[in-house]
């Protein structure tokens, strides 16, 4: 810019000039250039527009400095990492790219076959074996959790005797001279004790030991074992006998008191095959095939009891009459109506249910949970019989377990004999009774008379703590293994790693005490050897695929010749018939995902609301509203009171007790209580301390699992804050879990719709602003399928990465589970539930998504094939998106959840999968590693995504198939056709948001003698 | 001379705006003695509130940023909490001060001139305070700070313009320079007169510094008089802008209970009515403090009683409004947020508090003996400051708190760290508002002196 003159040269000037010369000066002045500037700087008004320009270098100056500090910020230094190929690959091996092994997760002594992802050597994830029966590629929340038990920091990490660390060499040394010892004296002295076996490699070592040792025992102990199945099984037919179900076979299920569809060694063929037969969104197929129909009869509330079409919720002990009802009624030999189910309302069910199982003869099936009493299962036995279902949906097989044995009376025995004295070395393999048995059997006590103890456990817990020695028990995947499923089918267990701690199998240490030193591999090879009687290549080439398959071909249990003891089954009905049911009655049950408690030190399972309470890291006393308010806990369910701790009572039962907190569960059967076994852990184990009661404490070994009569509860007047991830159970009269009947739908499809007005053209937003030339990809939600049983919760944890938070957070509202199981209770009020409704909610992939616009920096945008991405790194955490989300499926890490420290979470870490760290939101991505994996070999191919080529991790992990995915452009793919389906809607659909995630409204089969057809659709959201 | 104001008495008290018996020199005087003063003892008193609020803020702060959000109490469903309650209130707040300085100027309403400079201050911390929370309520402020921001980069992205908090950027970053800007432009001519009296060098260096060459000419008042109104011409439509953007946080969004047209005018009249109560809650204490009778009368009060009292009564309109338009919408998710949630769920007390607060505390102001009487406009303030608060809290947490599916419905409530960065806030804006009282002319003596007899005269004259 040119210099102006300052206004004192001017003046100067001014003042030099005279006369004339001043005049023309002034108007010389006023017309120069820099006057005229002068003005404009002194009186902007009249200024015109500045006109400066900064030159091209000076700009490029000014940039370049700019740039250069803003480059500063950016100059961290990045630590050091080395990346080094492999000198020789090793075969298969292709970094980036998972190898699946087939292998096993048994619970209980039961297996469910696996496939096992691999990374680098590092199991992932678990998914189903597609071969086996037990799981036909589907699995259940406890396998889905299994790989996290293999990396849990907490295993126990070496032997020790005493308490002081020894090596497995020293262990063999030192117990080498005991077993020359014990061989000299026939074994005497010598116990084993067990959980469950059905391994036939461990059998045979017992066989091998007993043989070389005759007066060695062997004792069995599970705390949530099945002796009643056994015990009436034994009792109905004179024999044990395996009993299993066919649901595929069966139009009309009487489910008593049993969780088949979540619990039990078959509980994922069961949920598949029943699943199967409710498939009803097709409609023609529906028309054609029909729908089973399920009644339920329960004391507490369970996954099964709410699928069901008709539910009661009775008393434990009133459970039994009704068997008792059932029986009398179906004309089985010795049978008598108990009172309660004699006359009125209680008695027109019984019929109802008797007319339509007498209507599917050969066609229904009557079952028990493994809980309910043994009479009652031989009494069904009985009624199986004469409904002529043995056979056909009840199959009777040889035994699975390698000795069936009534393991309450094998543990007492145990007891007694080392309270005797009589016990010299005990060797305790992979049971934990200490905190496991029932308080009335004391093994602490039992252990201390033992001269020599040896634990095998996978934790240093609460009977390791009793034990001279302990040894690291190897994790199913990490380790060679044989077990078999609930169908007798057998499965060779591979290990995906090497024992991260030098973890040992319960063979290895049998070898032991046999003075053999082969490990687990050679163990079980040798057995098979024996077992198939080859050796050399054809045992090599039968060993490669019995491991490639994942199970042994035809190995099933043999089909046992099985008849109804006719006085067995009088017996059974006289001894129920003189069973009273108590004022108040309590239940004991194995925890829906702890089991009983040796999956308490897993966080994922513990986090991981539980089906019905929807509570986390803690189990309550749950009772129903109307028990709570008799025993003076007030109304629990008012709105507003949810909000509130819960009070904490003391449970007494015949003059034990334990202070616990309550939790109401509208719909549980009123004058009972159930109490879940697995907690209130007594170990260093970060997860399990402090989670919880441990209801071992109030349970006696004479009634493990139904107590009728001298149950006391307290309340204390203090209250216990629970954390729950869902306060709120009514649907509040709006439209968000629909359903109908199965008459209603078959006869108007659509009936079941409420009359929205949507107008699609409401919205500011360009309306098809998206178009998908390729995929566009979808999901399905079968309503009527889902059990609630948390497979694909924990499924989708494993695959995504996401962190636990502990129960704080999850207190707090900050559960971070991208997919989540909605649970409504539906009725007039909490005292009396009609439906217990389950609805899986994750992301919805709106099209017209509320979070992508309101993100301020665009970290979440619509991908080209239909997905709603979210950019973690992009990511500033304004958390905006979540409050504009209606379906709140948006996950935010409000503090660094996720572990960065401990090594050993690091391996099982999805390496396909961004590891979010603080400050960003998270959610369903639709599995978008999965996508672009089929992506990437669809294209290497030069071919399209094939329909199911994709499989989310929550889809494969559904027992029940609720869960269809794929792309809406292929007019065949599976979620199109489901998508076509008249059942199909979108969750708020009145908001416009045009979610990719549809619902298939939940279709129920009620019976129209119990439940007449109504003029109105059922309209499933009225609550 | 008698010292001025003392015979106020014989006059109409309510109707002056400077006390009798003041010339340009005693004006001057006055006010400027605040500053040339020593530091009376009752301010260090009040300093170490300010500056005790002020450590907790910083430990707060310090405390927020190793650990991270999941300090304060919010979750999912209520992701945002406190902290946006205390941006948009502190962003009302500031609101009287361009109201004052921009709106009445242009309306050539003379009561604004002794309050006007201590308004104005009083927004530009009021927006300092507001500014921090957006930023720092983010997962991740130090990417949040400069993402939001339109600039060329490599990653080659540019922020959304389709989301409101882009245009709260704009809007507050906007609001604040203005205010900046309107703030020392109105304090250059008194700089100039401070460095003319002190007598000390540095002072008058520093003095000089900020008056910017002010020598006082007839062309200075000419360009200074036209850039004050021009700026006044700008700041206006930003008394409307930044909280109607603000608004368009929770507007635009469609959470039931934000989903509402109603938002931009009854968010603006909101923030004018807590502006106000602010003014006054500062003011009267100040004002006694200093003993500034003279020049803050009890017209100015009585004032800003009258637009607290017509403010509000919109804010009352607002809320009797969002019933309305939730019956008429006839969309029960409305209905259930607005009709039953607020007035009956669990944070009903909440709602009712507010009710008192704003609809029900401020009809005492119908009453002229209560606008008469300072203590009574204090308190009465105090209780809109704090139902602005609540009103905040009704429309961020009672809405998210149930929204859409009842399964996700879940309850809030602020921690103590929530707590630390609200009260830490206050004692900044203390500290702020007491070196401002302490080291600036809190009033403007310029524009008083155009209050006095004298120059209306020439006012009068030069306007002709």
């Amino acid at each position: 810019m040119k210099e102006s003159e300052s206004l004192n040269e001017i003046r100067a000037r001014l003042q030099g000039s005279r006369g004339a010369s001043y005049w023309r000066s002034l108007d010389e002045l006023a017309g120069t250039n820099a006057f005229r500037e002068l003005l404009h700087r002194e009186f902007p008004r009249h200024a015109s527009e500045w006109d400066g320009s900064l030159d091209r270098r000076r700009f490029v100056q000014l940039a370049s400095a700019s740039l250069a500090l803003a480059g500063l910020a950016g100059c961290t230094r990045q630590p050091i990492e080395k990346i080094v190929p492999y000198v020789r690959q090793p075969e298969q091996l292709v970094p980036g790219k998972p190898l699946y092994f087939a292998t096993v997760h048994a619970v209980g002594g039961y297996a469910t076959g696996l496939l096992a992802e691999s990374h680098n050597g590092r199991p992932t994830k678990l998914e189903g074996n597609p071969e086996h029966p037990a799981s036909l590629g589907r699995s259940d929340v406890r396998a889905q959790a299994a790989v996290l038990d293999l990396y849990d920091p907490d295993r126990s990490q070496a032997v020790t005797h005493l308490g002081q660390i020894r090596t497995w060499g020293a262990f063999v040394d030192a117990i080498g001279p005991k077993v020359t010892a014990l061989k000299a004296l026939e074994g005497e002295g010598l116990r084993l004790l067990t959980g469950t076996v059905t391994s036939p490699t461990v059998a045979a070592l017992v066989a091998e030991l007993r043989a070389a040792m005759p007066k060695a025992r062997w004792h069995q102990h599970e705390a949530a074992g099945r002796d009643h199945v056994r015990r009436g099984a034994l009792a109905a037919f004179g024999k044990p006998v395996e009993t299993r179900y066919d649901l595929s076979r069966a139009d009309v299920v009487v489910a008593l008191d049993s969780d088949f569809l979540t619990q039990g060694p078959g509980a994922v063929r069961y949920a598949l095959d029943f699943a199967r037969r409710r498939k009803v969104h097709d409609l023609a197929a529906a028309r054609r095939d029909g729908m089973s129909r399920l009644y339920a009869v329960e004391s507490g509330v369970t996954a099964t009891g709410t699928v069901a079409d008709h539910r009661l919720a009775v008393k434990p002990t009133e459970v039994a009459h009704f068997a008792l009802a059932l029986a009398a009624r179906l004309g089985v030999a010795g049978s008598a109506a108990p009172p309660f189910f004699a006359d009125g309302e209680r008695a027109e069910w019984v019929d109802a249910v008797a007319e339509d199982l007498q209507a599917h003869r050969g066609r229904c099936l009557v079952l028990a949970g493994d809980e309910v009493d043994a009479e009652v299962h031989t009494l069904l036995h009985a009624v199986n019989a004469a409904l002529g279902n043995a056979g056909t949906t009840v199959i009777y097989t040889e035994p699975v377990e390698a000795e069936p044995v009534d393991q309450a009376a094998s543990l007492a025995e145990l007891v007694a004999d080392a309270r005797a004295g009589a016990v010299d070395t005990l060797v305790i393999l992979g049971a934990n009774p200490v905190y496991d048995a029932p308080a009335d059997v004391d093994l602490a006590a039992a252990l201390a008379e033992v001269p020599l103890s040896v634990h095998l456990g996978s934790h240093v817990d609460e009977t390791a703590g009793h034990c001279h020695w302990h040894l690291p028990e190897a994790h199913q995947l990490e380790t060679w293994t044989d077990a078999r499923a609930f169908d007798g089918t057998t499965s060779i267990g591979q290990p995906l790693i090497e024992p991260l701690y030098g973890g040992k199998t319960a063979a290895e240490v049998l070898a032991v005490f046999l003075g053999r030193t082969l490990n687990a591999h050679e163990l079980l090879r040798e057995h098979w050897q024996t077992a198939w009687q080859t050796t050399g290549a054809d045992f090599e080439t039968r060993w490669r695929k019995v491991l490639h398959d994942g199970l042994v071909a035809d190995s099933a249990a043999a089909p046992a010749q099985a008849s109804v003891d006719a006085g067995a089954a009088g017996a059974a009905a006289a001894a129920i018939a003189g069973w009273t049911s108590g004022e108040l009655e309590l239940a004991f049950r194995p925890d829906p995902h702890l089991f009983d408690g040796r999956f308490a030190n897993n966080g994922w399972l513990q986090e991981c609301p539980r089906p019905i309470t929807k509570l986390t890291w803690e189990n309550a006393l749950l009772m129903s509203p109307a028990t709570a308010r008799g025993l003076g806990l007030g109304d629990l369910t008012a709105d507003g009171d949810q909000y509130l701790p819960t009070p904490v009572v003391e449970l007494t039962v015949d003059g034990r007790g334990l202070e616990i907190p309550v939790w109401v569960v509208p719909g549980h059967a009123d004058g009972a209580l159930t109490l879940h076994l697995g907690y209130g852990r007594d170990f260093a184990g970060r997860v399990a301390a402090g989670a919880g009661v441990n209801a071992c404490a109030v349970r006696a070994a004479a009634a493990p699992w139904r107590v009728a009569q001298g149950v006391a509860v307290r309340a204390l007047g203090r209250r216990y804050r629970l954390a729950s991830t869902q306060d709120h159970h009514s649907m509040e009269g709006r439209h968000i879990v629909l359903g109908d009947r199965f008459d209603n739908y078959l006869e108007h499809p659509e009936a079941y719709k409420p009359h929205l007005h949507v107008d699609p053209s409401l919205t500011l937003m360009p309306e098809d602003e998206f178009v998908y030339d390729g995929n566009n990809w979808g999901m399905s939600v079968d309503l009527t399928a889902c059990t609630g049983c948390n497979a694909c919760v924990v499924a989708c944890q494993a695959e995504n990465n996401v962190p636990v938070v502990g129960k704080d957070q999850v207190a707090k509202g900050r559960e971070m589970h991208w997919i989540r199981i909605d649970r409504y209770y539906q009725g007039v009020d909490a005292d009396r539930v009609e439906a217990v409704l389950h609805q899986p909610v994750l992301c919805m992939h709106c099209e017209q998504a509320p979070c992508e616009v309101v993100c301020p920096v665009a970290a979440t945008v619509h991908s080209a094939d239909g997905l709603n991405d979210m950019i973690y790194n992009r990511c500033v955490g304004t958390r905006y998106c979540s409050n504009n989300c209606p379906y709140k499926v948006r996950r935010f890490n409000f503090l660094l959840y996720q572990d960065w420290e401990t090594p050993s979470l690091q391996l099982g870490r999805n390496p396909d999968v961004t590891v979010r760290s603080r400050g960003v939101m998270e959610k369903c991505t639709y599995c978008v590693q999965r996508i672009s994996r089929a992506r990437i070999a669809a294209k290497m191919e030069d071919r399209e995504i094939r329909d199911g080529e994709v499989v989310t991790a929550c889809q494969q992990a559904c027992p029940s198939d609720a869960l269809v995915f794929g792309d809406m452009n292929d007019p065949g793919s599976a979620v199109a056709r489901a998508k076509a389906s008249p059942l199909d809607y979108s969750l708020l659909e009145e908001l416009g948001t045009r979610p990719h995630t549809t619902f298939l409204a939940r279709i129920r089969n009620p019976n129209p003698k119990l439940e007449p057809p109504r003029q109105r659709p059922d309209h499933g959201a009225h609550a | 001379m008698s010292p001025p104001g003392s015979s106020a008495a014989g006059l109409d008290a309510d109707r002056i705006l400077i006390a009798p018996g003041h010339d340009a020199a005693t004006v001057t005087e006055k006010i400027s003695s605040v500053v040339f003063g020593r530091t009376p003892k009752w301010m260090f008193a009040v300093w170490a509130v300010g500056f005790a609020l002020v450590m907790a803020l910083l430990t707060q702060l310090a405390k927020l940023l190793f650990v991270g959000t999941g300090i304060w109490g919010v979750n999912i469903p209520v992701a945002w909490g406190f902290a946006i309650i205390n941006l948009v209130w502190w962003i009302g707040i500031g609101h009287a001060g361009t109201l004052i300085s921009a709106i009445l100027l242009l309306l050539n309403q003379k009561w604004r001139t002794s309050i006007n400079r201590f308004a104005e201050a009083m927004t530009l911390f009021a927006v300092a305070c507001a500014v921090m929370f957006p930023v720092l309520h983010t997962g991740r402020p130090w990417l949040a700070f400069y993402w939001l921001l339109p600039y060329p980069n490599t990653m080659g992205m540019w922020p959304n313009f389709r989301s409101p908090l882009v245009w709260d950027v704009f809007a507050i970053s906007t609001y604040g320079t203005v205010s900046l800007l309107f703030w020392f432009m109105g304090l250059i001519p008194d700089f100039a007169t401070l460095r003319d009296r002190t007598a000390h060098r540095s002072l008058r260096r520093l003095f000089g510094f900020l008056a910017m060459g002010w020598r006082g000419s007839a062309r200075h008042w000419h360009n200074y008089e036209m850039a004050y109104l021009l700026l006044a011409g700008l700041a206006t439509p930003l008394v409307i802008s930044v909280h109607s953007v603000i608004s368009f946080d929770f507007s635009v969004a469609q959470v039931p209970g934000w989903h509402a047209t109603i938002f931009p005018p009854y968010f603006v009249a909101g923030a004018v009515f807590a502006g106000f109560a602010m003014v006054l809650l500062l003011a009267i204490p100040v004002r006694r403090a200093f003993n500034l009778h003279d020049f803050i009368t009890s017209r100015h009060l009585q004032n800003m009683g009258k637009v607290m009292l017509v403010t509000g009564l919109v804010v009352s309109y607002g809320y009797l409004m969002e019933f309305f338009f939730a019956w008429y919408s006839g969309n029960p998710f409305e209905i259930f947020a607005i009709a039953e949630n607020r007035p009956t769920g669990p944070y009903k007390w909440i709602w009712m508090s507010l009710i008192f607060c704003n609809f029900l505390s401020i009809q005492l102001l119908w009453l002229k003996k209560v606008r008469q009487s300072p203590l009574l406009l204090w308190i009465i303030s105090f209780i809109v400051s704090i139902g602005m608060w609540l009103e905040r809290f009704v429309i961020v947490v009672i809405s998210l708190h149930r929204d859409f599916l009842p399964s996700s419905w879940d309850m809030y409530a602020g921690t103590r760290w929530d707590w630390a960065f609200y009260l830490g806030t206050i004692g900044f804006f203390l500290c702020l508002m007491f070196l401002f009282v302490r080291f600036v002319p809190m009033i403007a003596m310029f524009e008083m002196k155009h209050l006095l007899p004298e120059s209306k005269v020439k006012g009068r004259a030069k306007a002709h």
